[in-house]
């Protein structure tokens, strides 16, 4: 009888952390297919009585927002791939592979961890600026191709795996290349999965930085983009839900598909911190 | 290992690690090394226009930023977010933790998900939505409060309100990614230990308190760091929703080093708030660390 | 040999690297490539989206020149524009808020027009003096007014007549009693002026119609505890105190227009793109309820003096297509196009000669505006300007909204304005230092 009333409890309070959760996503999807005006009715409504897809014809018609959204697409990618594979290699070689003053250099990494991105914000805009990679996608994404975190997370998991396997290898006469591409990496498959959908959210999801080195309207990431339309049509409720819920549709799905593999990696990759 | 292999291996290390360093290098720590510079000098609009006329300056910035009230107002509204929104991430993913792995829980997998979908959304992107929701007259947030009989709170523009405002959509945006974190410790609890405890006749509470929480700990102080640190640089939910308003009630230090350095072009004072913060953060986090030694020992 | 399987991979892994570094830095340099000339041009938010159409007649005019519009936000007017200098990536020309004139003028980024508008057919009598002056820095002109903006007061003629005042008073003293009969009309249920205190052009409407130059000693100092300025800052501030003006912000009003239409305010001091806003949004019963007219002064009407906003246009330095942006510039400053970009934007045209057609004579309201604009004078022409004015805001927000006293309050304005100029300080001294030295040869 108390297992029942205690599964009660579990399930409502699940439902009301459920509900609390998902409304403000919820409503922004119905408020985007409002008519005009109608998300800022009193009392607030919950539905739309005429749904209209209007607002979204407007984002891509008006707005050029298909252009802004492959831009954040290209930057994303890039990103992921570039730092798979660096951060990928350097987690691997600061976990499994023995050479001079790899502690000390991993742990001056570490204390990079502490400093906040933005202390270097401004003179990497500069140097950017020297390099002639200001107003670029690759200005957007050198920050992310080699994060110091994602070199952590992999060492962590890589840590894990056996000297064994890898000494086997090599005493089969492996090169230590050979043995990362044929071996290591499918072991650390997981990690990588984790850090390749944590890196694209984070590039994808990036909003400072690309506001900053951007200064062309046409290479907009779609954050930026959709907080320069915050400013101007501040009376356009419906309209900016819309460029929400296209912001963060793509990303939504990225998640839900590699949910398994990221979930995994998490566990993995942090618990032993 | 022969000496052939080990050098093998340290080449094998360095050329694994040098593309990463090379990036880390350039494009980190020599920024944050020039960061330092810049912070000594008065760099501005005048000297974007010509560097000659950039002066040096000591630590005339840091003198500054210190006697400066917006700052210490920005400080101390950065360390409202870290202390009422840190134990508030925390406790909120743990609680969704516990509830998720609970045997009870029916669809543990579909709440993880919905739990999590925070996480993802685009920081932008869900800081305009929740600035309709606390909208004073049209928003949901205060509808939801008519109908607990309350009156409606100007969440946003009342100085009082803004900050709990923003806490807690920066708790909504985060608890997912801990609470994922957590279930992970959670899940490597030996199952054994709670059936000891149950045969010594705990319950749920004490089982929680003497099993749970000595076994999560580990977790609990790598979430509450990772925590602190991120809440320390907050800076998106202030700039899209309130621009650091009303009165500077919710201007953070980093919101405040954008405007300094990117608003109005004082670039010297800006890297000067930077390394503050960055002193800041990692006595912070030093402290954090210490305290939970003292606590293990 | 096993280094060589490391490097291997190395190599791999780089070429892939290098190789989407390569093609998502080709794909962001993609510049177009054709005949003729191509102009980058940026304007901000409608009219961005408006001049484009003027554009098309612009190069049916002029073939061989293709005028390529890109629109920006307001909200990133600024920091844009700023980056674009320090990035190398100005555009041709561009659309400039006036008050940003001196900020672009001192990082050395703009083209001076002065022998160019000499041999053109443009003259400043033209153009309205304040406004012509804002696009004068240190005797050089800059800028060729495009639109111009000023503020003055929209107000509810039936609410102000129910209270007994049949016209606007043009003195502060007879205004201030004019807005204290509404009050006393309204009683609990509403005020007499919405004067929100996060925006700073009320007051500096009122300081430069108490003549406060804001800035004193070339620009280097505060002069905000000095009397013309306490004149109108007290003015300010006994209007809320009196109760004749909520201590709202502009966004803890849910809808002004719809404040407006209740009553719950009868009057606004404010810009011309409320023209067109308030016939949109206030109901149809209302629409011969409401008027517009110039600013009091304190001491009558011809005091009543308001800021010379609007924008300008302006070529930068680093443009390699000058004379065809010059070109643009005379298009768009031709009367005919002025109107023609105010019918489709509602931005007052600049050009006098366009202030004759009936468009704009022919309506009351805009007439007002028409006043109003021979009476505005221009905000200091200092690069901190802006950031001055943001100073002004807050300290002014912390004496209506949070109570501090005026007189310290002021003086701490002037401090920290002092600190903040600080630099130019500097840089005039040093300059007067060397033709100093020059002269002393």
């Amino acid at each position: 009888m108390r297992r029942g009333l205690a599964g009660l409890l579990v399930n409502v309070a699940l439902a009301l952390g459920a509900l609390f959760t998902a409304t403000p996503l919820l409503w922004m999807v119905s408020a985007s297919f409002m008519p005009a005006g109608q998300a800022s009715e009193l009392p607030p409504r919950l539905l739309p009585n005429h749904p209209t897809l209007e607002h979204y014809a407007t984002l891509f018609s008006r707005l050029d927002l298909a252009r802004h959204l492959s831009n954040s697409l290209l930057i994303a990618i890039g990103s992921t791939l570039i730092c798979v594979a660096l951060c990928g290699m350097a987690g691997y070689a600061f976990a499994k592979l023995e050479f001079r003053g790899r502690e000390r250099i991993f742990r001056l990494l570490v204390l990079g961890m502490l400093i906040p991105a933005q202390v270097g914000m401004l003179p990497l805009f500069l140097l950017l600026k020297g390099m002639g990679l200001v107003n670029t996608m690759a200005g957007v994404m050198i920050p992310m191709m080699a994060p110091i975190f994602g070199i952590f997370m992999v060492r962590q998991y890589a840590l894990g795996i056996p000297r064994d396997l890898l000494d086997a290898a090599r005493m089969d006469g492996a090169s230590e290349g050979r043995l990362f591409w044929t071996i290591v990496v499918p072991t650390m498959r997981p990690i990588l999965a984790t850090l390749a959908t944590f890196i694209f959210l984070s590039t994808w999801n990036d909003f400072l930085w690309p506001l900053i080195v951007l200064s062309d309207d046409a290479r907009y990431t779609l954050p930026v983009a959709l907080a320069n339309l915050s400013g101007e049509h501040v009376q356009d409720t419906e309209l900016m839900m819309a460029g929400a819920v296209l912001t963060v549709t793509p990303v939504l799905l990225v998640f839900l598909v590699l949910q398994r593999q990221y979930v995994r990696g998490l566990f993995l990759g942090s618990v032993k911190g | 290992m022969s000496a052939a292999g080990a050098r093998a291996q340290a080449a094998a290390g360095w050329a694994f690690v040098a593309p990463a360093l090379t990036l880390i290098g350039v494009f980190f720590f020599l920024p944050v090394l020039a960061g330092l510079f810049l912070s000594v000098t008065d760099f501005d609009i005048y000297a974007i226009a010509a560097p000659q006329v950039a002066r040096f300056v000591g630590l005339a910035n840091y003198r500054h930023v210190l006697v400066d009230p917006v700052f210490w107002k920005a400080l101390g509204n950065t360390l409202f977010f870290v202390l009422a929104g840190g134990p508030l991430s925390v406790v909120v993913s743990l609680g969704a933790a516990l509830l998720v792995t609970s045997r009870l829980a029916r669809a543990p997998a579909l709440y993880r998900s919905v739990f999590f979908a925070p996480v993802v959304t685009t920081l932008v992107a869900m800081a305009v939505v929740w600035r309709y929701l606390y909208h004073p007259r049209y928003g949901l947030v205060n509808h939801a409060l008519s109908f607990l009989g309350l009156p409606p709170v100007d969440w946003l523009g009342d100085p009082h309100w803004a900050m709990p405002a923003i806490v807690l959509l920066a708790v909504w945006r985060r608890f997912g990614y801990n609470m994922l974190i957590l279930i992970a410790g959670l899940q490597s609890i030996p199952d054994e230990l709670y059936e000891a405890a149950a045969l010594d006749g705990a319950g749920w509470w004490a089982r929680l308190r003497h099993v749970t929480i000595p076994n999560l700990a580990p977790t609990l102080l790598f979430v509450s760091v990772m925590t602190m640190i991120d809440l320390f640089q907050l800076f998106a939910e202030p700039y899209v929703m309130t621009q650091g308003g009303p009165l500077k009630a919710t201007t953070s230090i980093v919101l405040l080093m954008y405007e300094e350095g990117f608003r109005w072009w004082r670039m010297g004072h800006a890297a000067a708030i930077a390394f503050v913060l960055f002193v800041i953060t990692l006595a912070a986090t030093m402290l954090q660390l210490r305290l939970q030694r003292e606590r293990d020992a | 040999m096993a280094a060589r399987g490391a490097a291997e991979a190395l190599m791999r892994a780089s070429a892939a690297g290098l190789l989407a570094l390569v093609a998502v830095g080709l794909g962001g340099c993609a510049s177009a490539v054709g005949h003729g000339v191509t102009l980058r041009f940026w304007a901000m938010g409608r009219e961005g989206e408006v001049v484009q159409e003027l554009m098309r007649d612009f190069e049916r005019e002029n073939p061989g020149v293709h005028v390529r519009v890109q629109q920006i936000p307001w909200s990133a007017a600024h920091e844009k524009l700023l980056t674009a200098f320090v990035g190398d990536a100005t555009p041709d020309l561009a659309q400039l808020g006036n008050t940003w004139m001196a900020e672009f003028v001192a990082l050395r980024s703009l083209e001076r027009l002065d022998p160019w508008r000499e041999r053109s057919t443009l003259s400043p009598a033209s153009y309205f003096d304040g406004i012509w002056d804002t696009n004068v820095i240190d005797g050089a002109l800059f800028g060729i007014p495009w639109y111009v903006d000023t503020r003055l007061l929209f107000y509810r003629r039936d609410l102000f007549e129910r209270a007994g005042i049949a016209r606007m008073p043009e003195s502060w003293a007879a205004w201030r009693a004019a807005l204290a009969a509404v009050k006393r009309r309204a009683g609990k249920r509403g005020y007499a002026l919405f004067l929100p205190p996060n925006e700073y052009e009320p007051l500096l409407v009122l300081a430069l119609s108490a003549r406060s130059p804001l800035l004193r000693d070339q620009g280097t100092r505060g002069a905000f505890s000095e009397p013309p300025f306490r004149r109108a800052f007290d003015f300010y501030a006994g209007l809320y105190r009196d109760g004749l003006a909520p201590p709202l912000r502009n966004n803890e009003v849910a809808n002004v227009y719809q404040e407006f239409a209740r009553g719950y305010f009868a009057a606004y001091i404010t810009g011309p793109w409320n023209l067109g806003e308030f016939e949109r949004r206030l109901p149809p019963e209302l629409q011969a309820a409401w008027a517009t007219a110039p600013m009091p002064g304190p001491d009558g009407k011809a005091s009543g003096v308001s800021l010379a906003g609007g924008s300008s246009l302006v070529v930068f330095r680093g443009s390699r297509h000058k004379a065809e942006a010059l070109r643009v510039i005379e298009f768009l400053s031709r009367p005919e196009q002025q109107l023609r970009f105010y019918r489709l934007t509602g931005d007052l045209p600049a050009r006098r000669e366009a202030w004759r057609d009936t468009a704009l004579t022919g309506n009351p309201r805009i007439r007002a505006f028409g006043e109003q604009l021979t009476r505005t004078a221009s905000t200091p022409k200092v690069p901190e300007w802006e950031l001055i004015a943001n100073r002004l805001r807050d300290y002014a927000e912390q004496v209506v909204r949070g109570g501090a006293p005026a007189d310290s309050t002021l003086a701490a304005l002037d401090r920290d304005v002092a600190g903040i100029l600080e630099k130019r300080r500097w840089l005039l001294a040093r300059r007067h230092g060397e033709v100093h030295a020059e002269s002393a040869r």
